[in-house]
C-alpha cells in the first residue's frame, strides 16, 4: 500500500490542487494523510514521521517555496527519512525547478499537469508493499 | 527494513520513527508482524486503551485532540490512531483527521496514526488491535482510537478499549436513534460535544431517559459529560471519569477480561490470516482449476476440497481425470 502525504506548507489558503491530488492518488488506490491548510515545515515533517509514508506530496502557491522546502527536506533528513520520495507542486518560476531539484525534490509538477502522469511517477517510483 | 528484533527493542525504547514504521509492520501483517508483536504483547497493559465513537461531525477529533493536550497538562502521554474508511471500489483512501489534531500531534508527548480500513472482513479490527499493541508497548499513558460509529468492524473495535466513549452533539436527532442500535450498550461514557449549542440539554435529557430504560441496572451506570471541544472545555472531566471507569474495571476484575478479548482478537485474526495463505496457495496449485472443475461437474464435493485447502496440502488436482 502507497502512503502519501499531501501537505500545505505556508501562508497560502489556495488548497484546491491539493484536493485535487488527494482525490486523484486516492483514486489510484493509495492512502493519502491530508494535513489542511498552513502546515508548517515542522508540521509536515512530523507528520510524514508519524504517518511513516513514502511520499510526501507539497503544495506551494505562495511563492515560499525557496524557504520551505529546503528546510522541510532537511527535517526529512534528519528524521531519518532522507528516502521518500518529495514531490513539489503549484506555482514554481521556471528558474527555480533545478534548485528545488537540489533540495532533494524529486520533480516538480507545475499547473496543467494531468493527475494521471502524478499516479504514474509515484507508482514507478515507489514499489508497493 | 530495520530488523524484527532491534525494531521491537526500538518501540520498546519509545523511538517515534521505530514507533512508525512498527505500526507500518503490524498493519501490514504476516510473519513479520507476527514475530514483531510476540516481542511487544508482554510489555503491554500500562496504556489506558480508550475507544472513541460516534457519527460524523459530531467533533470526534477535535475531541481526541483535546484530550491528548489535557492528558499532557497532566503530565501524561497519549497515542492516537484514528481510523477513516477505505475506499470499496479502488482501496484508496483520504485520511484526513490531522487537520483537527493540529495542536496535539506536534508535542513530542503525542503520537498520532492514521488507520484506513482498507476493506478486508476482520482485518480492521486486527490492524486496530495490533496497533494498539505498538502503542501500548512503546509507553503511552493513554492510547486512544478514534472511529466513525458504524457497522460490525467498528463495533469490534470499539470492544479492545477498556473504555467506550460514545460522542454525540445535539441538533442532530438522527445520533441518538442510531446508537441504539448496538453502540449504546458498550459505551462506557457518553460525551454530549458542542454543548453551547442549542439542544444540549435536550440530548442530555433524552440520553439519560434512554440508559433508564434498561430493565437491570447495570454494574456500571454510564456518566454523561457535556463538553466544548473546540473551547477545551470538559475535557480534564472527562479524563476524570475515564480514571473512575478504569478503577472500577480493575475493582471488578473486569480489566483482564478486556484484555484477553484484545489478545483474542489479535489470535483469531491470525487464524485468518494463515486461512488467507493457504487459500492463496492452493489457488497457485497446478491443479486448482481441475479441482473446481471437479465440483462443479459433482465429482467432487466443496467441503472436501475445503478441507484440503486448510490442510495445505497441495496436490489439488489428484486423482482427479
Amino acid at each position: 500500500m502507497i502512503r502519501v502525504l499531501v501537505a500545505k506548507p505556508g501562508l497560502d489558503g489556495h488548497d484546491r490542487g491539493a484536493k485535487v491530488i488527494a482525490r486523484a492518488l486516492r483514486d489510484a488506490g493509495m492512502e493519502v494523510v491530508y494535513t489542511g491548510l498552513h502546515q508548517t515545515p515542522e508540521q509536515v515533517a512530523e507528520a510524514a514521521l508519524q504517518e511513516d509514508v513514502q511520499v510526501v506530496a507539497l503544495s506551494i502557491l505562495s511563492g515560499a517555496h525557496p524557504t520551505l522546502v529546503p528546510r522541510i527536506a532537511g527535517l526529512l533528513q534528519q528524521n531519518g527519512q532522507g528516502d521518500v520520495l518529495l514531490l513539489l507542486g503549484g506555482i514554481v518560476p521556471e528558474q527555480d525547478v533545478a534548485s528545488m531539484l537540489d533540495a532533494g525534490v524529486s520533480r516538480v509538477f507545475g499547473p496543467g499537469t494531468d493527475t494521471r502522469d502524478i499516479v504514474r511517477y509515484i507508482q514507478e517510483r515507489v514499489g508497493d508493499s | 527494513m530495520t530488523g524484527g528484533p532491534t525494531l521491537g527493542a526500538e518501540v520498546l525504547a519509545g523511538q517515534r520513527r521505530a514507533v512508525s514504521r512498527a505500526l507500518t509492520v503490524v498493519e501490514r501483517g504476516g510473519p513479520e508482524a507476527e514475530a514483531l508483536l510476540q516481542t511487544l504483547l508482554p510489555h503491554t497493559g500500562h496504556a489506558h486503551v480508550v475507544g472513541i465513537t460516534g457519527a460524523p461531525g459530531v467533533g470526534k477529533s477535535t475531541l481526541v485532540d483535546g484530550l491528548a493536550l489535557a492528558a499532557r497538562g497532566q503530565g501524561q502521554t497519549a497515542g492516537i490512531i484514528a481510523v477513516d474508511p477505505s475506499s470499496p471500489f479502488t482501496g484508496g483512501a483520504i485520511l484526513g483527521d490531522r487537520i483537527r489534531m493540529q495542536d496535539a500531534t506536534m508535542d513530542p508527548g503525542v503520537f498520532m496514526r492514521s488507520l484506513a480500513s482498507r476493506g478486508q472482513t476482520g482485518g480492521l479490527s486486527r490492524a486496530a488491535a495490533a496497533s494498539l499493541t505498538v502503542l501500548d508497548a512503546s509507553g503511552f499513558d493513554w492510547v486512544l482510537v478514534e472511529t466513525v460509529g458504524a457497522g460490525q468492524s467498528e463495533i469490534e473495535i470499539m470492544a479492545l478499549a477498556e473504555s467506550v466513549m460514545v460522542v454525540l452533539a445535539p441538533g442532530l436527532g438522527d445520533d441518538i436513534q442510531a446508537i441504539k442500535a448496538g453502540i449504546l450498550e458498550i459505551a462506557d461514557l457518553f460525551v454530549v460535544n458542542k454543548a453551547d449549542r442549542p439542544g444540549a440539554d435536550a440530548s442530555v435529557r433524552e440520553l439519560r431517559a434512554m440508559l433508564r430504560l434498561a430493565a437491570d441496572p447495570p454494574p456500571w451506570m454510564p456518566p454523561i459529560v457535556t463538553t466544548v471541544a473546540a473551547e477545551r472545555r470538559g475535557l480534564d472531566q472527562i479524563l476524570a471519569e475515564l480514571a473512575r471507569h478504569r478503577a472500577f474495571l480493575e475493582e471488578t476484575g473486569r480489566r483482564a477480561d478486556r484484555r484477553t478479548h484484545q489478545v483474542e482478537t489479535l489470535v483469531r485474526q491470525a487464524v485468518w490470516d494463515a486461512v488467507a495463505r493457504r487459500l492463496a496457495a492452493a489457488r497457485e496449485d497446478p491443479g486448482w482449476a481441475r479441482a473446481l472443475t471437479a465440483v462443479a461437474a459433482g465429482t467432487r464435493d466443496a467441503t472436501g476440497l475445503a478441507d484440503q485447502v486448510l490442510r495445505g496440502a497441495g496436490g489439488m488436482g489428484d486423482g482427479i481425470h
